[in-house]
């Protein structure tokens, strides 16, 4: 089943929801803030939810996104989920790397590798 | 002997926080970096760098107050690129801001923007009272 909102893709693959961005560039704090509720509200619907988020196609990344990665990092976590990204490009990892986010998310290299041990096919 | 003087892309601008006028000055200033042959890093770093700081004048500065702006000025020439961006705010003292990459402050959601600013500039300052910020991304040693 897939879900389209203005922002973002959501795709439930055997309970694990990969969400995918419409926009390339995620600077925008008002498409953040749309974003932010759309994930609250999805990590809410699950008992445990798990959640792979896949940057595939995004160019730019604000330190607003960073902000809302970490909140759903940590709301899937007080759920008893996981929260898994993939697909960053080099560029947008740097950034993860700077804020030393990279050692608080769990990220892989491609939406595939993500998934393997994560429940979802 | 005297030679020519360096071609040079300046501008200034005030802006409330819209985002189509955010955009096209983005856009503006990415156009000028091309053509003065700044290569993809640069722009990804310059572009971040100003969204960062415009959002900081907007959210913290001038406290998301729609009639407030926030003034972006820039001087592009082929070695260097100068930006200040300046608030309505009274200022802040950027020394005080905890640093987000400890790890009892990893999970905090904000305080990340100035951090991204110092590490993808070549220079970042604030000039009193601190809602002046003048960044310089220099092309060859950053």
């Amino acid at each position: 089943m897939s879900t389209e909102t203005s922002r973002i893709r959501v795709t439930d693959l055997s309970g694990v929801l990969r969400v995918e961005f419409v926009d390339k560039d995620i600077l925008d704090e008002a498409a953040i803030r749309q974003i932010s509720t759309e994930l609250v509200k999805r990590v809410e619907a699950a008992a445990s939810p798990r959640m792979l988020i896949s940057f595939r196609g995004v160019e730019h990344l604000s330190s607003a996104a960073l902000g809302t990665l970490i909140t759903i990092n940590s709301l899937t976590k007080k759920r008893g989920g996981q929260l898994r990204l993939s697909d960053i490009k080099p560029s947008i990892m740097e950034v993860f790397t700077i804020t030393k986010l990279n050692k608080l998310f769990q990220i892989f290299e491609t939406s595939q590798k993500a998934l393997e041990g994560f429940g979802g096919k | 002997m005297t030679s020519a003087p360096q071609p040079v892309a300046e501008g200034s601008v005030r802006l409330h926080e819209n985002n189509k006028e955010i955009e096209s000055i983005q856009l503006l200033i990415e156009g000028s970096l091309s053509q003065f042959g700044y290569p993809d890093a640069a722009m990804f770093a310059i572009r971040l760098s100003l969204e960062e700081a415009m959002m900081n004048g907007f959210r913290h500065g001038n406290l998301a107050d729609p009639s407030k702006f926030v003034e972006v000025r820039w001087r592009i020439d082929s070695n260097s690129a100068n930006f200040h961006v300046i608030d309505e705010g009274e200022g802040f003292d950027p020394e005080a801001v905890p640093d987000p990459t400890l790890d009892e402050n990893l999970e905090i959601p904000s305080g990340r923007g100035l951090m991204l600013i110092r590490a993808y500039m070549s220079d970042a300052r604030y000039h009193d009272p601190g809602n002046h910020l003048e960044m310089t991304f220099r092309k060859v040693a950053k």
